[in-house]
């Protein structure tokens, strides 16, 4: 009997406010260690939270987006645990009343199923700083920079069943934070962080022993380290074993993970609610308002990308999965004036160009716009689709209009039907015995046979020939 | 000079009887001379103080002073003071300076008030006797082999002392109640919200609240007004207008139902002590009050539920004196472990340990709900009986502390016997209620105090009622022997 993969994610998304969650420093990523830690940050005797709104807000707009329920009232509660870059002792967090309840996100497979995957609740915490053990050789730094960061924790039920799941779930949540604008989407840099509870069991028995690892911040990292605790925890059943409940940790460079610690070691929290916030209550106006404010979600522009631009599903789904990605794509329409070239052409050759180069989408060195003008060539005639290739790399590369480098490189295309008509000439003229295996070959073998004509012209017009004039031309000679 | 009250050393500063600079040097001199006896100072802050001195009188010469400019008074050495060092009477906090002012500090700054210094306290608040400090105990003014009560115990001596005109205070469970009675002044406990705790160190953050302590009820009226008020960086502080507390302190009292609860007359109150409390109600009949028998039926169940909640709050706030970024921190920790370990145990008293550990075991997996749930409903129906009694009554009174002062050690050894200290106390800080204590009388020589529970943000009528009081008696202006030099 084969074995069944569950998993669950605990996800830790940034929200993307200016300022900390209970205090008025900056959030602003990379600064000096220490330089955006205030009273509040440092918890010094006497110093007390208020809550920034706009990171109420951003919670409540990613519950409305997954469909959530949002109860009246929430509240803070006191997490216990002694640790260097923690400076209160406690982590304010939700538990037992968060922000945001049960809701769902629907995620589009390879296969073109659609899977729903449930949301258990989001609730609202702060960030913790950072320990910087590199650095002092023997000491740990502090920077609490980090600390108070606010962000949504975001529990999922056990709904996935692989690796694939996980991750376009994952890639579908990435796609509404950022929609929505709560969280630059920033993975190398800790925006979004995941959690993996994982067990194995074989298919229709009870749910397995679950282990976490905790803190990946890629999907490729998350994607192998699933693969890895499965594998494990298969191994340690089939040998007889018992997986055990505990906590890991992957290495994405050395491809390992070890165990952190085990439950029989979790703190005792000791959560209770904060006395020095109030119960955040909710008024159904403020719910309201935020709806009338809510982005097209990737859901409804994927619909929208289908009818609107005739994209099949998959496509319209991984174009729009996030805000960076579907932007770019209709500025390659709006420039090109051809949504299936676009739609090719930017998960294509641009999305393959950016994997080579590792690059994220927003660095891209080729713009929308330089895209969909060369896009407007190609459906224009000024240059095929072949010789585009060409101009695409020394965009990549060296920049400049898809125009210049056409003019600069001499690649336009030629549609003059004399120069062409003199090319198949040469050709004909060359090939004899092809032109009489062609002509003796019955009418299914042609179109085959064609193509060695094609290829010649082509070669000899430096891939410049309008292949279609070329063919049309090439044809009439040939049957005459 | 020192034995006019708040309010006229204000008015002479008004008056230009004498300068800032000549009141503050006059109580910096007294101090010097007399704190010996008593210890209810930390931290004198002689240069600064007449530097602020200086500068009010500037200020007056500019014809830009407040009431209250100019005018010398210390803080309890709970509220952080920029520049000063602020222990809350700790080991842990002994190398602290803040960098910053509690809002209340701010506020007192504004109104030109000049600090002479930081007065002693239980550590982190947490005692009735002012024993736990880490700067020894205080003595009671009225008789030195006694405790001044606590934990406002400093705040409380001073003032009897006549070595500053008022001082503030904070109160968990009776902290400016219980000392005030012990040491014959007045202090008030304002409505949970009227005062912001912004800078305040935190015991137990649903129950502290900071509140004055002077020799008469318009003194304490005067400080309150100027340190109340809504302060957007305490998310538990009400945004709601302060009355001018000095408009209705000689309203008549004709009419005034006053509730006296019969469990504040049950056992353990010294029966002398009783006496005082009784006479005192019986000024009030003749000034027109109505005495009514009322009950609050959940009284005894105070103590337990604060000795629940108080320490489980504590257990969080007191969690960041860990070593890390200030404060106390261990010789040669050998690893992080050890490090908090040990910063933790040698920088806290057995007190503070000791609440830390019940706080931290009442809301353990598997306690909370017997315990600190089971609190926080006690905590409701508490609040239900006082809510129900307003029904009624217009004000609530009763004894502050069972029984006067009572000497070093005595309750040392037994926590439980040091809790029931605040048991007429604690119950209006579960409610989130204001509570005041005046002077009623004497037994054996020591000062009684008398509390006056008013309803929510009714601190003007406590006032006013309180004030009523002090003008036909003179249990206030009683001075403790050795004062006078």
């Amino acid at each position: 009997m084969s074995w069944e993969t569950v998993i669950g994610l605990e996800i830790h998304v940034q929200l993307a406010t200016k300022t900390k969650i209970f205090s008025g420093s900056s959030t602003a990523f990379g600064a000096e260690p220490n330089t955006q830690a205030c009273a509040i940050d440092l918890a010094l005797p006497g110093i007390l939270p208020v809550l920034n709104a706009e990171a109420v807000r951003m919670a409540l707009m990613f519950g409305l987006a997954i469909d959530a329920e949002i109860p009246k009232r929430s509240v803070f509660e006191r997490k216990n645990y002694f640790y260097p870059d923690l400076p209160k002792g406690y982590q304010t967090t939700q538990l037992a009343e968060p922000i945001v309840g049960a809701g769902h996100v629907d995620v589009d497979l390879a296969d073109g199923s659609t899977k729903r995957i449930r949301i258990h609740h989001a609730h609202l915490e702060e960030d913790a700083g950072k320990s910087l053990h590199e650095d002092y050789a023997g000491q740990s730094g502090i920077d609490l920079n980090r600390a108070g960061t606010p962000l949504i924790e975001i529990v999922t039920e056990p709904d996935m069943r692989s690796a694939e799941e996980a991750v376009a779930f994952a890639k579908k949540l990435h796609g509404i934070v950022t929609t929505l604008g709560i969280c630059d989407g920033e993975m190398a840099q800790g925006s979004m962080r995941f959690d993996v509870n994982i067990s194995v069991r074989k298919k229709g028995a009870e749910l397995g022993t679950r282990t976490e690892t905790k803190n990946l911040n890629s999907f490729r990292f998350m994607e192998e380290a699933i693969k890895l605790e499965v594998e494990r925890q298969i191994d340690v059943i089939e040998d007889g074993g018992r997986v055990i409940q505990e906590t890991r940790l992957y290495n994405g460079d050395t491809k390992t993970a070890r165990s952190m610690r085990s439950k029989e070691e979790a703190n005792d929290y000791r959560y209770f609610p904060c006395p020095d916030l109030l119960p955040v209550v909710i008024e159904d106006s403020y719910i309201a308002e935020l709806k009338a404010t809510l982005p097209e979600l990737p859901d409804a522009k994927q619909k929208r990308f289908v009818v609107q631009y005739g994209l099949s599903a998959y496509d319209a789904s991984i174009l729009s999965a996030d805000r960076v990605m579907s932007a770019y794509f209709e500025e390659v329409v709006t420039a090109s004036g051809d949504a299936k070239l676009a739609a090719n052409w930017v998960i294509g050759d641009l999305s393959a160009a950016l994997n080579r180069s590792s690059l994220e989408l927003g660095q891209s060195p080729v713009s929308s716009v330089q895209l969909g003008d060369m896009i407007a060539r190609i459906k224009d005639g000024t240059i095929s689709g072949k010789i585009a290739k060409q101009v695409f790399e020394l965009m990549w590369t060296e920049g400049g209009t898809a125009d210049e480098i056409i003019e600069k490189q001499g690649l336009k295309q030629v549609s003059d039907s004399g120069a062409i008509e003199k090319i198949v000439d040469d050709i004909i003229a060359a090939s004899p015995q092809q032109v009489e295996n062609y002509r003796g070959a019955t009418e299914d073998k042609r179109p085959k046979m064609l193509g060695f004509f094609v290829g010649q012209i082509m070669k000899a017009s430096q891939g410049k020939a309008n292949p279609q004039q070329v063919n049309e031309i090439l044809l009439k000679k040939l049957e005459g | 000079m020192h034995n006019l009250t708040l309010a006229q050393t204000a008015q002479a500063l008004a008056d230009k009887q004498f300068s800032s600079r000549e009141v503050t040097q006059h109580y910096l001199d007294r101090i010097a001379r007399l704190d010996k006896n008593y210890n209810s100072f930390i931290t004198v802050t002689a240069d600064l103080a007449l530097a602020e001195a200086d500068a009010a009188d500037a200020r007056r010469a500019n014809g830009k002073a407040d009431f209250l400019t100019g005018v010398p008074f210390a803080h309890k050495d709970i509220f952080c003071t920029k520049g000063v060092r602020t222990s809350c009477g700790s080991r842990m906090l002994d190398n602290f300076i803040s960098p910053y002012d509690a809002t209340v500090v701010e506020k007192y700054r504004a109104a030109g008030m000049v600090m002479l210094g930081k007065t002693n306290m239980d550590e982190f608040a947490m005692g009735s006797s002012n024993e736990t400090s880490f700067y020894g105990p205080v003595n009671n003014p009225w008789d030195t082999s006694c405790v001044p009560g606590g934990s406002s115990g400093g705040s409380a001596t001073c003032v009897a002392a006549r070595l500053v005109p008022g001082a503030t205070a904070t109160d968990t469970g009776g902290s400016i109640r219980q000392p005030a009675a012990l040491c014959g002044i007045t202090g008030l406990k304002p409505t949970y919200g009227r005062v912001s705790r912004w800078g305040m160190i935190a015991f137990a953050s649903s129950l502290d609240q900071a509140g004055p302590m002077a020799r008469t009820a318009e003194d304490v009226a005067l400080m309150l007004g100027a340190m109340a008020g809504f302060d957007p960086k305490d998310s538990t502080c009400l945004d709601k207008e302060v009355p001018d507390y000095l408009a209705d302190l000689n309203k008549d009292l004709r009419g005034l139902k006053i509730g006296v609860p019969r469990e504040y007359f049950g056992e353990g109150l010294n029966e002398k002590t009783a006496a005082q409390v009784q006479n005192a109600l019986r000024e009030y009949e003749k000034l027109g009050a109505t005495l009514v028998d009322i009950s609050l039926p959940h009284s005894a169940l105070a103590v337990p539920a604060y000795y629940v909640i108080a320490p489980a709050e504590c257990s969080a706030n007191l969690s960041r004196f860990d070593g890390v970024r200030y404060g106390y921190r261990c010789e040669k920790p050998q690893d992080l472990s050890d490090m908090y370990c040990r910063t933790r145990a040698e920088g806290f008293g057995e007190e503070v340990k000791r609440r830390i550990l019940v706080g931290a075991y009442a809301l353990s997996a598997g306690f909370y709900d017997a315990y600190y749930r089971k609190a926080q409903q006690v905590r409701r129906l508490i609040q239900q009986d006082f809510i129900d009694a307003f029904k009624q009554v217009d004000v609530i009174m009763g004894p502050t502390s069972p029984s006067p002062a009572f000497a070093f050690g005595a309750k040392g050894s037994d926590p439980v016997a040091m809790y029931l200290e605040d048991i007429y106390t604690i119950a209006t800080n579960l409610a989130g209620l204001p509570g005041m204590s005046l002077p009623c009388g004497f037994v054996d020589n020591k000062p009684v105090g008398l509390q006056i529970i008013g309803n929510y943000f009714d601190e003007a009528r406590m006032l006013n009622v309180a004030h009523r009081y002090q003008q036909v008696s003179d249990w206030h202006m009683q001075m403790p022997a050795g004062v006078a030099v």
